[in-house]
């Protein structure tokens, strides 16, 4: 048979895509099914957020982390009120560090339940999302009893948490803790041995720790490459010293690695749930939410009624907001898809000078092209669920 | 921790004499102050060297300073998982002096390049795809710049009539209000409106 002129083919993958996990969209080069080369599309969602906060009071700046990673979003709050804690030089009591702790880690599970059942979805499986989606609604539920929102929260405040838990929800946070339990070996039962998801996920995105380093990876990515690297564990912040809990770490580092570790970290994550849960029942747990100073943290609205004093307070800081001293910080806080970070530079004045947000997907996804080379176009969707990409956070 | 910060300041200063200009602890992080011409070389060093080790790639940006003749520092943050610390380093350049790219040293600094050289226009030579990345096809200007207004020049909307986006000259019902807040009472280096009145 006379040989023929083969030439690659380019085709457009989303930006109207189930599998894009939102407003993706990739340029692949295609050697037959094998694909040769990748150009992620980005900023298909790009809003300006870190513009917008250099024009909004430190207060006015909280909402917008909700929208960047839509799936955990006070994790993304943590990370901005550490930073303006740092440069404010306060400290949160305790009872409002375990607040925090509690719900970050609520905000685990949202991301990690998404990240699990969809990709399972991406690979053909179609259980994991409706069981999946059932939990997510319940811990949703703990978000807006506790904010009032179920997604966009606005719940952490530079200074401390909005308004204190009620018992009714810390008991009923306690209960959903064990079920859920089960709830994981449920879906291990559906997809851990399950012979279809194996093929599509061992040895898939197979990336080595010296080049996740190298190429900003965080969270998942280079635990499951073998790095026991968290930042909870590594740079403790709030009170996640004082808890116990274990970093799952992968061998192969491929997608099925990712995988297991998400599962393992969920159960982690109810660890540290239930011994917050426990620490706020006790009387070391009581005690105020946030900082006690009027100048950062506003009174509570029926003292606002009644005192001047408070009145003034505010309506200052409602107002004006409060001022950050000059200089500049970098606050990172392990979010469920990795180290995500602020990097803060105060000018002295009521907004930030400069907000940088350092998204782990937006590194992660940057290393697109260097995980699918060579893979199979049936892979890149796969790759693409492993690497828990949000739109939100990487286009910001 | 801050001791330790200061000797590893010391260090990267002692064997980097030309290359890094100082260095300085605040907050409990260590930022060094590097020559942006000899970027690639402190971050090299800081890379390989066994007392620094900083493998990883955090992020890549810019903080811009209009008043300054050399009006934009490029902030670097990178990780060592083995001293378990971090360091921020700084470089300062214009809008025409392009700072050499570090995609030879780290992967990873690839976007976070182009995503600099986008919102802020800082240029990056040696890099392989200097596009933008964030912002829109065909988009003109560097959003991040303090010169460059919230709202921006163009908005998009679809026609109807045309079948297509169109993109206009932004209009807005009304402007965006930035508030003064500095306090009368603190005293302010301008005159307040009024003021002239009362001489």
């Amino acid at each position: 048979m006379a040989e023929t002129a083969v030439r690659n083919f380019t085709i457009n993958f989303g930006p109207q895509h189930p599998a894009a996990h939102g407003v993706l969209r990739l340029v692949l080069e295609l050697d037959g099914e094998i694909v040769e080369r990748v150009d992620p599309h980005i900023g298909l969602l790009h809003r300006g957020t870190e513009k917008l906060i250099e024009y909004k009071t430190y207060m006015q700046a909280v909402p917008y982390f909700d929208r960047l990673d839509y799936v955990a979003p006070m994790n993304q709050e943590h990370a901005f009120c550490l930073a303006a804690e740092k440069l404010l030089g306060v400290q949160l009591p305790k009872r409002g560090q375990l607040i925090r702790v509690l719900y970050s880690e609520i905000g685990r599970l949202l991301s990690h339940i998404l990240n699990i059942t969809t990709q399972a979805l991406d690979v053909g499986a179609l259980t994991p999302p409706v069981w999946g989606f059932e939990e997510r609604e319940k811990l949703m539920g703990f978000y807006e009893r506790a904010s009032g929102a179920r997604m966009h929260a606005a719940y952490f405040r530079v200074g401390g948490v909005h308004q204190d838990l009620p018992n009714k929800l810390i008991d009923d946070i306690w209960d959903f803790c064990d079920p859920y339990l089960k709830f994981v070996d449920d879906l291990h039962g559906l997809l851990t041995e399950n012979r279809i998801f194996k093929q599509r996920m061992v040895d898939i995105g197979v990336v080595k720790l010296a080049d996740a380093w190298a190429r900003g990876f965080s969270g998942v990515m280079v635990r499951g490459s073998g790095a026991a690297w968290d930042l909870r564990k590594s740079q403790p912040y709030e009170c996640y010293s004082e808890l116990e809990f274990d970093i799952p770490v992968g061998k192969h580092g491929d997608s099925y690695d990712r995988y297991l570790i998400r599962m393992e970290e969920m159960c982690q994550s109810i660890r540290i749930m239930k011994q917050c849960v426990e620490k706020l029942r006790s009387p070391q747990g009581q005690g105020p939410i946030s900082v006690v100073d009027n100048k950062i943290v506003p009174p509570k609205r029926a003292e606002m009624k009644r005192s001047m004093e408070s009145l003034i307070h505010h309506f200052k800081l409602y107002t004006e907001g409060f001022h950050v001293p000059a200089g500049e910080t970098y606050a990172a806080v392990e979010a469920p898809k990795g180290e995500f970070g602020v990097y803060l530079v105060a000018d002295g004045s009521n907004k930030p000078y400069k907000c940088k947000i350092r998204a782990p997907g937006y590194a992660h996804l940057g290393a697109m092209d260097f995980m699918c080379r060579g893979h199979l176009l049936a892979d890149v969707s796969c790759i693409m669920g492993t690497l828990d990409i949000v739109f939100g956070e990487i286009d910001r | 921790m801050d001791e330790a910060l200061d000797r590893l300041g010391t260090t990267i200063k002692t064997a980097l004499p030309a290359s890094v200009i100082g260095y300085e602890v605040a907050n409990g992080e260590l930022a060094v102050n590097a020559k942006a011409a000899d970027i690639v070389k402190v971050a090299t060093f800081l890379r390989d060297d066994p007392a620094c080790q900083f493998i990883c790639i955090i992020d890549i940006t810019a903080v811009d300073w209009p008043s300054r003749a050399q009006r934009f520092d490029v902030v670097y943050h990178l990780l060592s998982p083995r001293l378990n610390q971090r360091i921020r380093v700084k470089a300062v350049t214009d809008e025409v002096t392009p700072v050499p790219s570090l995609v030879e040293v780290f992967r990873g600094a690839d976007w976070y390049e182009r995503e600099t050289f986008d919102l802020y226009g800082v240029l990056f030579s040696g890099h392989p795809d200097l596009r933008r990345i964030l912002t829109d096809y065909g988009f003109e200007g560097h959003p991040l710049r303090k010169d460059f207004p919230l709202t921006g020049f163009v908005e998009v909307r679809y026609d109807d009539e045309l079948k297509r986006v169109v993109y206009e000259k932004v209009r807005l019902a009304q402007e965006f209000r930035n508030f003064d807040f500095l306090s009368p009472w603190e005293g302010t280096d301008y005159v307040l409106p009024g003021d002239e009145k009362a001489k």
